[in-house]
C-alpha cells in the first residue's frame, strides 16, 4: 500500500529540487509527445535549449531576445507571486498588462509630438502603472465589497481588456497618419516615447532593468520587511493573521495593487519597445505565462528571475523548433503546461512523503 | 471476583517512542477503575486498543475469560465495550434521535428509538428530549446523547475519555448519579481523567500510567490527591501561592456594556458584558465552552474592532483599535486554539515570536525586522519556559500541544503587558508545566499585571484567581470575589439554567 504521510517540517531539498526535477520530466515527457509527432525528439529539444543560445548560426539574433521575453515574465511574475504568497489569486495579469499598455501610450500620445522625452517616457511608465492598479482594483473592490472570488473577476476581466484593446487599436488611439490602418503610431520609433536596447546585442531594455529592481525589492520586502512577514502569514494561517493584526482588506488590496501595477508596466515597456505600437493582437499572453513562471520560481523572487529566463528560453526556442522543424505553436504551448503540470505535481514533495508498505492506522 | 477485562503486559511502540510498556490493567465487572497520568503517559493508546483502534505489538487482552483482539471499533461494541470521546462527533443540524440513529449499524425506526431514547434517559437520570436538534443543545446535554447512544448497546464496559472536562458542576453531580447506577447493574467503566478530586470521590480502584508503565495502583478513596499527583508526576511539586496579599489596585482593563451581534450562526452573540480588572488582580471568567469565550476574547484582541469606549486600558478608550494598537498600548493576548490562531502552524518559533512580539520589544524598525533580535526573544521564551524544542527554527506544528501552549503563554507574558487576557491557558498542558504556568501569571499579578484567565477548569480558577464571574449565553455576571465562594455557588452563576434543561 502506498500512502501520503504529512511531513512536520517541510522538506528544503525538496523544495529546490522539485523544479530541476519538473524540468526534466518535461523534457523526457515533451520529447515523447514530439516523438509522437513524428519529430526527432532530441533535435527538438536541443533546438528549444540549446540552439538559441549557442548555435552560432541563430545566437547572435536569439539570445538578446532572451531578456525581451524574460523580462516582462519576470516583472509580472514577481507581482503575481507577492499576492500568491498572500493566498490571493490574481489570475488577470494579462488584462492589467493591456490596460497598463494603453493607459501609458494614450498619455504618451496625448503629448505627441512633443520634443520632451525627460518628461513623456517618465510620465508613460507612471500611468502604465496606475493603468495596471486600477483594472486590477476592480477585483480587489468586489472581493472586500461583496466578497466576490478574485479568480473569477480577474480572469474575466482580461477579456474585457482584449475587447477593450481592440476598440483603442480601431478608434481612439488609431494612427491618424496611418491611411486607416489600424494600431497606433509607433511609440519605438518616437524618441519622446521609446525604450530602446539600452546595451547593443542584449536586448536589455528599461523593462529588463525594471525587472531586476522588482526581483531586488521583492526579495528584501519578502525575507527583511513587516510588509512581507503579513503577506506569508495571511497565505499560511489567515487566523493567525488577524489575531496578529493583518488587515485582510488591505492586504487584498495591496496585493492586487503591486501585482496589476507590475503588469502595468511590463506592458507599457513593451508597448514602446519590442511591440512598439497598440494593435488588437498587442498582448502575447506574458500575462498567462508569468503565472507558471511565479510557480516553477517557487514564489521565490530569486527563482522566479531563473524560471522567467527559462521560460523565455522556451519561447524562443519554440520559435526556431516551429522554424527549422515544423513543430506545431500548440505543441510548444502543452510543452510549456507540462512544466506546471509536472511543479505542482512534485510540490507534493516538499510538505508530503510517501511511504511504502503497510502500517496499521494509529 | 473475576476480572471482567484484563490486560497482560500489553506493549505498543511508535517510531521514537514506547507508548505501552508491559501495561498490566484488570477491570472487574461493576467496577469504577480510574486511569490516571499525564499527557503523553500512554492512556489514550491504551484504550485505543481496548477499543479495537490500535492493534499491541506483544502480550494480550482476555475479556470475560477468552482472548480478546478486536479488529475494529465494531468488534469491540458487538464484544460489549463502548467508548464516550473526549470530542463529540455530533451532527449540528440533526436531531439527537438522528444523531444516535447515525451512529447505529441497524437503527430501529425513528419512534421506536425515540422510545428507546426516553427509557434510558429517564433509568439513567439524564433528561433529554430526543426531538431536539444538537445545535441547541448545551456541552452536557451533547454529552448526554454522546451516553446514551453508548447505553443503548448495553455495554458492559464503557469507556469516559475526560467526561467532565466540559461540564457545570451540577452536571457532573448529574453524570455521577448516573455512572454509580450504571455501575449497580454490573457494567464497569473505566474512568480517564487527571481531576483527582472527581477520581476520589468517584472510582473505586485506579491505575496509574506515567512514560508508558504503569506506576501503581490503588483505591483512590484512601489516598490523597496530592498523593495520586505525585505518582503521576513522578516528582513531588509545590502548590501555587501569591507573594502578597492581594489588595486590588487601580481599575487597569475596563470592558463597558459591550454587546456583540453573532457572527455565524453557532457563534454567540455578547449581551451588555461589562468587567473591570485592577493591578494584581486576576478575575476567573469560567463557563462551558461555546458561551461567548471566543468572542470575547476576539473582542478584546481587537481582531474584532467595537466602540471605542467599551474596552478601555488605563482609562483610555481602546475598542475601536486594531491589535498592533492595543498592544502597543498593553493589552496582550493569548487566544485557546493555539495552532493556527495563536500561532502560524508552518512558520518557525522565531515567525511566531515576532508575530506578537514585534511591537512591546521593539523587534523591527520601520518595518524592517530585526531577525537577530526576534531569534534572542524565541530563545528567551524557550529557555524561560522549558519549552521542549530541538531549536528555534522548527515548525509550530512540530511541537507537541503542550509545549506550544507553553511558548505562546511566554511570549505573551515575557512582553510585560499592563493587562493580559487568557483563554484556557492550562489546556493540554501536563500537570508539571500547569502548575508552572499559574505560577507564572500570579507572579505576573504579583507585578501589577491585571490579568483575565478564562477557564473551564474551575479548580484552576479557584486556585489562582482573586475575583470570578460566570459567562453564560454570552451574558458575563457580576464579579465576586473568588475568596469563600463555594462550589454550589459558582455552579449557579454559571448559570443552572444550562445544567437541568432538558
Amino acid at each position: 500500500m502506498i500512502r501520503i504521510v504529512k511531513r512536520r517540517n517541510p522538506s528544503q531539498a525538496w523544495a529546490w529540487a522539485t523544479p530541476i526535477l519538473a524540468v526534466l520530466l518535461t523534457m523526457i515527457v515533451g520529447g515523447f509527445m514530439f516523438a509522437a509527432l513524428g519529430k526527432d525528439p532530441f533535435e527538438a529539444i536541443r533546438l528549444i535549449f540549446w540552439d538559441p543560445l549557442f548555435s552560432e548560426q541563430f545566437a547572435s539574433y536569439s539570445r538578446p531576445q532572451l531578456l525581451v521575453k524574460a523580462g516582462p515574465l519576470i516583472l509580472i511574475a514577481i507581482g503575481l507571486s507577492i499576492g500568491f504568497r498572500a493566498g490571493i489569486w490574481n489570475i488577470g495579469a494579462e488584462g492589467q498588462y493591456i490596460m497598463g499598455a494603453i493607459c501609458g501610450a494614450a498619455v504618451g500620445l496625448a503629448l505627441y509630438p512633443s520634443e520632451a522625452r525627460w518628461l513623456v517616457f517618465p510620465l508613460m511608465v507612471l500611468f502604465g502603472g496606475i493603468g495596471g492598479i486600477l483594472w486590477a482594483m476592480i477585483p480587489a473592490l468586489l472581493k472586500t465589497k461583496f466578497n466576490t472570488n478574485e479568480i473569477l473577476v480577474s480572469l474575466l476581466l482580461v477579456y474585457v481588456a482584449e475587447q477593450f484593446l481592440a476598440k483603442m487599436a480601431f478608434g481612439a488611439l488609431r494612427n491618424p497618419d496611418g491611411q486607416g490602418f489600424p494600431g497606433s503610431r509607433n511609440l519605438a520609433q518616437w524618441s519622446s516615447s521609446s525604450n530602446p536596447e539600452l546595451i547593443a546585442g542584449t536586448g536589455a531594455h528599461w523593462g529588463v532593468v525594471a525587472a531586476i529592481i522588482a526581483v531586488l525589492v521583492a526579495f528584501i520586502l519578502m525575507t527583511r520587511h513587516r510588509v512581507g512577514f503579513d503577506i506569508k502569514l495571511m497565505g499560511v494561517a489567515p487566523r493567525a493573521a488577524a489575531f496578529s493584526g493583518v488587515n485582510p482588506n488591505r492586504m487584498v488590496v495591496l496585493c492586487l495593487a503591486i501585482s496589476g501595477g507590475l503588469a502595468g508596466l511590463a506592458g507599457l515597456f513593451e508597448v514602446t519597445g519590442p511591440s512598439g505600437q497598440i494593435t488588437d493582437s498587442f498582448n502575447q499572453g506574458y500575462g498567462f505565462t508569468a503565472i507558471i513562471v511565479a510557480f516553477l520560481g517557487r514564489l521565490n523572487p530569486i527563482g522566479i528571475l531563473l524560471a522567467g529566463l527559462l521560460m523565455g528560453l522556451t519561447f524562443i526556442g519554440g520559435e526556431l523548433a516551429q522554424l527549422m522543424i515544423g513543430l506545431p505553436a500548440s505543441a510548444i504551448q502543452a510543452f510549456q503546461g507540462m512544466l506546471l503540470f509536472f511543479l505542482l505535481a512534485l510540490n507534493l514533495m516538499s510538505d508530503y512523503r510517501i511511504e511504502f508498505g503497510q502500517k496499521e492506522a494509529a | 471476583m473475576d476480572a471482567l477485562l484484563k490486560i497482560d503486559s500489553v506493549t505498543k511502540a511508535y517510531p521514537g517512542v514506547v507508548a505501552n510498556d508491559q501495561v498490566d490493567l484488570e477491570i472487574k465487572p461493576g467496577e469504577i477503575h480510574a486511569l490516571l497520568g499525564e499527557n503523553g503517559a500512554g492512556k489514550s493508546t491504551l484504550v485505543k486498543m481496548m477499543y479495537g483502534l490500535v492493534k499491541p505489538d506483544s502480550g494480550q487482552m482476555i475479556w470475560e475469560g477468552a482472548s480478546y483482539a478486536p479488529a475494529d471499533p465494531r468488534a469491540a461494541r458487538a464484544a460489549g465495550i463502548a467508548m464516550v470521546f473526549q470530542h463529540f462527533s455530533l451532527f449540528d443540524a440533526l436531531t439527537v434521535a438522528e444523531n444516535i440513529a447515525l451512529g447505529m449499524e441497524t437503527p430501529p425506526k425513528t419512534r421506536e428509538l425515540s422510545r428507546q431514547i426516553k427509557e434510558v434517559s429517564e433509568t439513567y437520570g439524564l433528561p433529554l428530549n430526543p426531538d431536539r436538534t444538537v445545535g441547541t443543545l448545551s456541552a452536557g446535554e451533547r454529552q448526554r446523547v454522546e451516553i446514551i447512544r453508548c447505553l443503548l448497546q448495553n455495554p458492559r464496559l464503557l469507556i469516559m475519555d475526560e467526561p467532565t472536562s466540559v461540564l457545570t458542576p451540577q452536571e457532573v453531580d448529574v453524570l455521577f448519579k448516573t455512572l454509580r447506577t450504571l455501575s449497580e447493574e454490573g457494567t464497569a467503566i473505566l474512568y480517564i481523567s487527571h481531576k483527582l478530586e472527581e477520581i476520589r470521590a468517584l472510582c473505586e480502584a485506579a491505575t496509574i500510567l506515567r512514560g508508558g508503565k504503569v506506576v501503581a495502583t490503588c483505591d483512590p478513596r484512601k489516598e490523597s490527591a496530592r498523593g495520586m499527583a505525585e505518582m503521576m508526576v513522578g516528582q513531588t511539586f509545590a502548590t501555587p501561592k501569591r507573594a502578597g496579599e492581594t489588595a486590588a489596585g487601580d481599575a487597569v482593563l475596563a470592558v463597558t456594556n459591550l454587546s456583540l451581534p453573532r457572527s455565524s450562526p453557532f457563534a454567540t452573540e455578547l449581551k451588555d458584558v461589562s468587567l473591570t480588572v485592577g493591578a494584581g488582580e486576576i478575575l476567573g471568567i469560567g463557563g462551558v465552552a461555546g458561551n461567548g469565550q471566543d468572542e470575547l476574547l476576539s473582542a478584546l484582541s481587537g481582531e474584532v474592532r467595537v466602540r471605542a469606549g467599551a474596552v478601555t486600558l488605563d482609562g483610555k478608550k481602546i475598542g475601536d483599535l486594531a491589535p498592533r494598537a492595543r498592544r502597543a498600548a498593553g493589552l496582550c493576548v493569548a487566544p485557546e486554539e493555539r495552532l493556527g490562531h495563536a500561532a502560524a502552524p508552518t512558520l518557525s518559533l522565531v515567525d511566531n515570536a515576532f508575530l506578537t512580539a514585534d511591537v512591546r520589544e521593539g523587534l523591527s524598525h520601520r518595518g524592517f525586522i530585526k531577525w537577530g533580535k526576534a531569534r534572542d526573544y524565541a530563545k528567551r521564551v524557550i529557555q524561560e519556559f522549558d519549552v521542549r524544542t530541538p531549536s528555534e527554527d522548527v515548525a509550530a506544528q512540530a511541537l507537541s500541544g503542550g509545549n506550544l501552549q507553553k511558548f505562546v503563554m511566554g511570549r505573551e507574558m515575557m512582553q510585560r503587558p499592563k493587562a493580559l487576557v487568557i483563554n484556557q491557558p492550562t489546556w493540554g498542558v501536563d500537570a508539571a508545566a500547569a502548575a508552572r504556568i499559574r505560577q507564572e501569571l500570579m507572579t505576573l499579578a504579583d507585578d501589577g499585571v491585571a490579568l483575565v484567565v478564562i477557564s473551564q477548569d474551575l479548580d484552576e480558577l479557584r486556585e489562582i484567581a482573586t475575583t470570578f464571574a460566570a459567562l453564560n449565553g454570552g451574558e458575563l455576571s457580576e464579579t465576586r470575589p473568588m475568596w469563600g465562594l463555594s462550589m454550589d455557588e459558582i455552579g449557579l452563576m454559571l448559570g443552572g439554567s444550562a445544567g437541568e434543561a432538558a
